[in-house]
């Protein structure tokens, strides 16, 4: 039951022309920024060989992109979620999925992997670009999987957010703006001190960014995941009035 | 031997906010049996068919499908019903085949009779030559056709239909109802309609509500002892159920 609606998910998400404005907009920014970094580190790079135990490339260009990727795919999810259970809801096609045999865990899991399975292609896309700069220079390919599996943990982590959102209205817009502001509002607290700071996903990226992969930032990202995807699991459920 | 029964609701109740709007409906269906489902606008009549359908949650009585409670028991009693709602459940970037064998697995058809069931109610509902059409494209006489279809293509014994002829021109209406007469043959149908003269032709049994209540409940005979469906109609529900007049 989870595939048919995990195929179902992926395939109307390429059929929509908005997904591809958005995964197109989402590579010109993240090419531009690319380019823009390789170009002050170009700038740089003399007085760089000068110095003893000098950064990388990967540090200085590759790990500072994911921090874009990730501050633009934070901005750009609650769009692709807001889709997943609101818009169903406005257009009544929500009554076929709540009619259907199927528990509200399937339909939650189904969407949700759906979605996940677009932005891990969108992460994917912008890895192959940063692996470009293999064929000029060395890359440090630890930091740079240590870079890709926060960027990833931190996209599942918003579209958990976001898919509970939709759950929450039927009102896409309404979904997509309760999302971006609860996610802005998380990115904020990276900015505080101490407990307020352990609350953010960015703080707990940024670990991963610098390369370090520890159990508290995986049980983090697992614990945040796991909280928004039953939240939305035992609303629907209620909302069916089922067991 | 009376058939089986494919459906019962018992005391089923719901409220919007203090209003009630279905009060104390009780229904029975049998395999082989079509049941037309009767009343004016806002009478509770898809309110009905969507607790029976399990899209909305009594405020209290039950549903049994099939003998599975629809509360206890939800995938099993909800693999046995087929419901199109007011508003066909379609979305309209799919293609026809596409959504209907969509719609055919979530209602856990065995990947091996795919194809029979897919052309089988393509043939029944009238879209053998639009299934790589998309939805969205097609007239809103076909957009209902694909909606009646998405409701009977798993085969299910209890079929739940809300106004399924609107929309649609003459010949297709007679289509239609050829359809449900069909159906009504191998399961169970209850539909809800404003047109008399089509619960006069397909329906075996009417049920009439009238402000949430059940009014008249009986063959379409004993509607017609009298004097035609119509004239019949119209006088029961001349009188609210508490015995005032109706505005």
């Amino acid at each position: 039951m989870i595939r048919t609606l995990f195929k179902k998910e992926f395939r109307s998400l390429f059929a929509a022309p908005s997904t591809w404005w958005m995964l197109a907009l989402l590579q010109f920014i993240f090419s531009w920024f690319f380019l823009a970094r390789m170009d002050d580190y170009l700038q740089v790079q003399a007085q760089l060989t000068q110095m003893g135990n000098a950064p990388g490339a990967t540090i200085s260009i590759a790990a500072p992109l994911t921090g874009v990727l990730a501050l633009v795919l934070m901005m750009l999810i609650p769009l692709f979620t807001m889709r997943l259970i609101a818009e169903e809801r406005r257009n009544q096609t929500w009554i076929l999925l709540s009619t259907a045999p199927i528990s509200a865990t399937h339909i939650v899991l189904g969407k949700y992997l759906g979605l996940l399975a677009l932005l891990s292609l969108v992460i994917a896309a912008c890895t192959l670009m940063v692996c470009t700069l293999a064929l000029g220079t060395h890359l440090d390919f630890g930091l740079i999987l240590s870079n890709l599996l926060g960027v990833w943990l931190l996209t599942a982590s918003y579209a958990a957010l976001g898919l509970y959102f939709s759950a929450l209205t039927r009102q896409p817009i309404v979904a997509a703006f309760g999302a971006l502001a609860v996610s802005f509002g998380l990115w904020m607290l990276d900015t505080g001190s101490g407990a307020m700071r352990a609350l953010s996903p960015n703080a707990h990226f940024e670990n991963m960014s610098s390369g370090l992969i520890s159990t508290a930032n995986l049980a983090y990202f697992a614990l945040f995941i796991a909280v928004f995807l039953s939240l939305s699991i035992r609303l629907i459920r209620h909302e069916r009035g089922g067991k | 031997m009376p058939a089986p029964i494919t459906l019962a609701a018992c005391n089923l109740t719901r409220f919007h906010g203090k209003r009630c709007v279905v009060n104390d409906v009780s229904l029975e269906l049998r395999r082989g049996e079509v049941l037309g489902l009767l009343g004016h606008n806002g009478a509770g009549k898809s309110t009905t068919l969507q607790m029976l359908a399990g899209s909305l949650t009594p405020g209290s009585g039950q549903v049994e499908v099939c003998n599975f409670d629809l509360a206890k028991n939800p995938e099993q009693a909800k693999a046995c019903l087929g419901f199109l709602p007011e508003q066909p459940p379609l979305y309209r970037d799919m293609r026809v085949d596409d959504f209907l064998l969509f719609a055919a697995r979530l209602h856990r058809v065995a990947p091996a009779k795919l194809a029979d069931y897919l052309q089988l109610a393509k043939q029944r509902c009238g879209l053998l030559d639009c299934g790589q059409q998309l939805i969205g494209r097609l007239s809103k006489g076909y957009q209902q056709r694909v909606g009646i279809a998405q409701a009977l293509i798993h085969q299910p014994a209890v079929v739940i239909l809300d106004e399924p002829t609107v929309g649609l021109d003459p010949t297709q209406i007679r289509d239609i109802r050829n359809l449900i007469r069909e159906l009504g043959n191998s399961s169970s149908v209850i539909l809800s309609t404003h047109l008399m003269n089509e619960v006069e032709n397909i329906c075996d049994r009417a049920i009439i509500l009238q402000e949430g209540k059940v009014i008249f409940s009986g063959s379409i005979n004993e509607l017609r002892r009298h004097s035609d469906v119509e004239s019949s109609f119209i006088r029961l529900t001349a009188l609210r159920p508490d015995g005032s007049p109706a505005q």
